[in-house]
Parts: structure tokens; C-alpha cells; sequence
């Protein structure tokens, strides 16, 4: 199932969070920007597993299958 | 002076001017928050780390805080050590600090921590150059092995998250913090300044303190008890408290009594 997804004929599927998307465009920056995260202050993001470091956001492409865990700091104890 | 000597204390070679840690979820809103951190006096509070609502980003805390208080991030509901150190790395990405509040929970109802995994992890990240922190069992052998493996502070339990039960076990809290050889800061549980209070005069370094503030009727008031709170119990803990006696000892002198 996965790979039938990842291989859409649509474009690329990549997994945000937890759930499948088709993002029009496959670059990471095209993904923030389209959820408005214009601020990296609090932010960060990991692909398959491994921390994306902000200066690398501008020119990360996405692969179909990508794992991406787009997370912020929030409150708690 | 007194107020310098019971208030600052040093983790990691930091020195924090307060020894109250707060954690900063569950406040009826925003400002309160705010108001009731400015009352209590902290210089460091706890956040989480969660995914980003892919419907829509909506401001950081990170922005409220303003740059006024030194931020420990928690891995909050980590069940795995795989999860713990991602969301370990995550928080160092970013919040730009080394410093990390590990919780690795072995039962969602209890909230206790998995200590044979909570180890593990702690290994792993002081190995990656994370500083730190554990929420642990009030179990001396677990805090060892903790501090064995180099987390530079222990913080166990006074009663399950959230709970309000205060110290279930002080005797316990006095043979760690009498053994650790590292800071011991109680986290969670405490229900009032007064817990807070007795967390200092069993010898702990600092107490971290979230729904007792932020769940009261008026969490600035209890920031600002718990404050005070923590600087009674230090400042009893350095004056030295009487031993404990199985009978009476009269206060008021005996000679001179009338009638005798």
C-alpha cells in the first residue's frame, strides 16, 4: 500500500506528521511556506528519522515514501 | 543576603537564580501564565514538543516567553527510547539548548516512568551531548544509575503528574537527595507551597511545578505561595531543624514554678 501511494501518478506522496499528502510542489520550503510556518523560531523538522537543520530547508527536495515530522515547541510541564 | 543564598543554586555549572522550576501548560490562558511565571520568581520553565497542526502554524510560545526565561524542553509522553531521542533532537533544532527534561512513561495511566528504558535513554543522549535531566522513580538505585550514566540532575516524583498528592514519600526523597551525587529537583505531584516546602527541607536542590499553579484558583497567587514556599523550606533546611523527640520537651523554664 505504501509504495502504491508513494508512486501516485498524481506526483509524489510523502507522509507529514503522520498522514499521506500530495504536495503540488516537492520542495520542503513550498510545503512550510503553504502552512504558513514563515518563522522558524520554535520550529523544527525531521526527515525519515534524521533532524533537517534550518539552513538546509531552502533547498530540501522530497522524495516520494519521505517521512517528515514538522514539529514546534508548545506548552508544558 | 539570606534571600541570595537560599534562592540561586547551580545545574550543569549554570547558575539559576531561583529554585523553582514551572512548567507552563494548562494555564486558563495565556496572560495568566505569564503573570504567574513573573510571580514566581523562575528562571526556568518547561515546553513541549508536538507536531505542527497541518491545517494551519499559529505562533510559538517560544515568542510569549520572550527571551526571559532559560527554556527546558520535555520529551512529554515518549514511550520508546526511539521516540524520546527524536523528540530530544528535535528540541535542541528548535530551541538552540542542549538541555533536555527526559520522560520516557511506561504507563499512560499512571504516568510512571519505564526505567529500564528511561537509563537507556539517558546513555544515548548524554552520548549525542544533551544535557540531562530525567523525571525518575523515587528509587535511590534508579537515580544512581542515572547519575552513573551522566545526567547532571535527578528529578524523581513526589506523586503521579498531576496528581496534587504531594511527597507520598519523604523519607525516600531525604535518602536520595542525602546519596545523589548530583542536584535532586522534585517533579510532579506537588499539590502546595507547602509540598514544595518540604521537598526543600528534605535537601532537594530545586522542585518543578506545573498543575499545582496552573490548575489552582488563582495560579499568581500560588506562583507567588509557591515561591515563598520554596524559600521557607530552603532557608529551614540551611538553619537546621530540631531533631525529632518521642516525648515532651518543656520550653518554658522549670525553676520557679508556682505551687512546687
Amino acid at each position: 500500500m505504501t509504495g502504491d501511494i508513494a508512486q501516485s501518478a498524481n506526483g509524489i506522496a510523502i507522509v507529514v506528521n503522520g498522514e499521506w499528502l500530495q504536495p503540488d510542489n516537492p520542495s520542503l520550503a513550498h510545503l512550510l511556506y503553504a502552512r504558513g510556518i514563515i518563522d522558524a523560531r520554535g520550529v523544527a523538522v525531521a526527515i525519515n528519522g534524521a533532524i533537517l537543520p534550518q539552513e538546509q530547508w531552502p533547498n530540501q527536495r522530497l522524495k516520494a515514501g519521505d517521512r517528515v515530522e514538522i514539529v514546534k515547541v508548545m506548552v508544558g510541564g | 543576603m539570606e534571600s541570595m543564598a537560599t534562592g540561586s543554586t547551580t545545574i550543569a555549572g549554570e547558575t539559576l537564580a531561583s529554585r523553582l522550576i514551572m512548567g507552563t501548560a494548562s494555564f486558563p490562558n495565556q496572560q495568566i501564565m505569564l503573570d504567574a511565571l513573573d510571580a514566581s520568581g523562575t528562571v526556568m520553565v518547561t515546553v513541549s514538543i508536538r507536531r505542527i497542526s497541518l491545517d494551519g502554524y499559529s505562533g510559538s510560545i517560544v515568542d510569549s516567553l520572550g527571551g526571559r526565561y532559560r527554556v527546558l524542553p520535555n520529551t512529554a509522553g515518549c514511550t520508546t527510547v526511539r521516540d524520546a531521542i527524536l523528540t530530544a533532537e528535535l528540541a535542541r533544532e528548535a530551541l538552540q539548548t542542549s538541555w533536555i527534561k527526559l520522560e520516557l512513561i511506561g504507563n499512560r495511566e499512571l504516568l510512571y516512568p519505564d526505567v529500564e528504558q528511561l537509563v537507556a535513554a539517558a546513555a544515548e543522549l548524554v552520548g549525542r551531548g544533551f544535557v540531562v535531566l530525567p523525571y525518575c522513580n523515587d528509587d535511590p538505585v534508579v537515580c544512581q544509575k542515572l547519575a552513573d550514566v551522566g545526567c547532571v540532575a535527578v528529578m524523581p516524583l513526589g506523586a503521579p503528574i498531576g496528581s496534587g498528592l504531594g511527597i507520598g514519600n519523604p523519607s525516600m526523597i531525604e535518602i536520595i537527595c542525602a546519596r545523589s551525587p548530583v542536584p535532586v529537583i522534585v517533579d510532579a505531584g506537588l499539590g502546595t507551597a507547602s509540598d514544595a516546602a518540604l521537598a526543600m527541607e528534605l535537601g532537594c536542590t530545586a522542585v518543578l511545578v506545573n498543575s499545582a499553579i496552573a490548575k489552582a484558583r488563582d495560579p499568581v497567587a500560588m506562583a507567588r505561595a509557591f515561591r515563598h514556599g520554596v524559600e521557607a523550606g530552603s532557608l529551614a533546611r540551611q538553619a537546621g531543624r530540631i531533631p525529632k523527640l518521642r516525648r515532651a520537651e518543656p520550653s518554658s523554664p522549670e525553676l520557679g514554678l508556682i505551687g512546687t
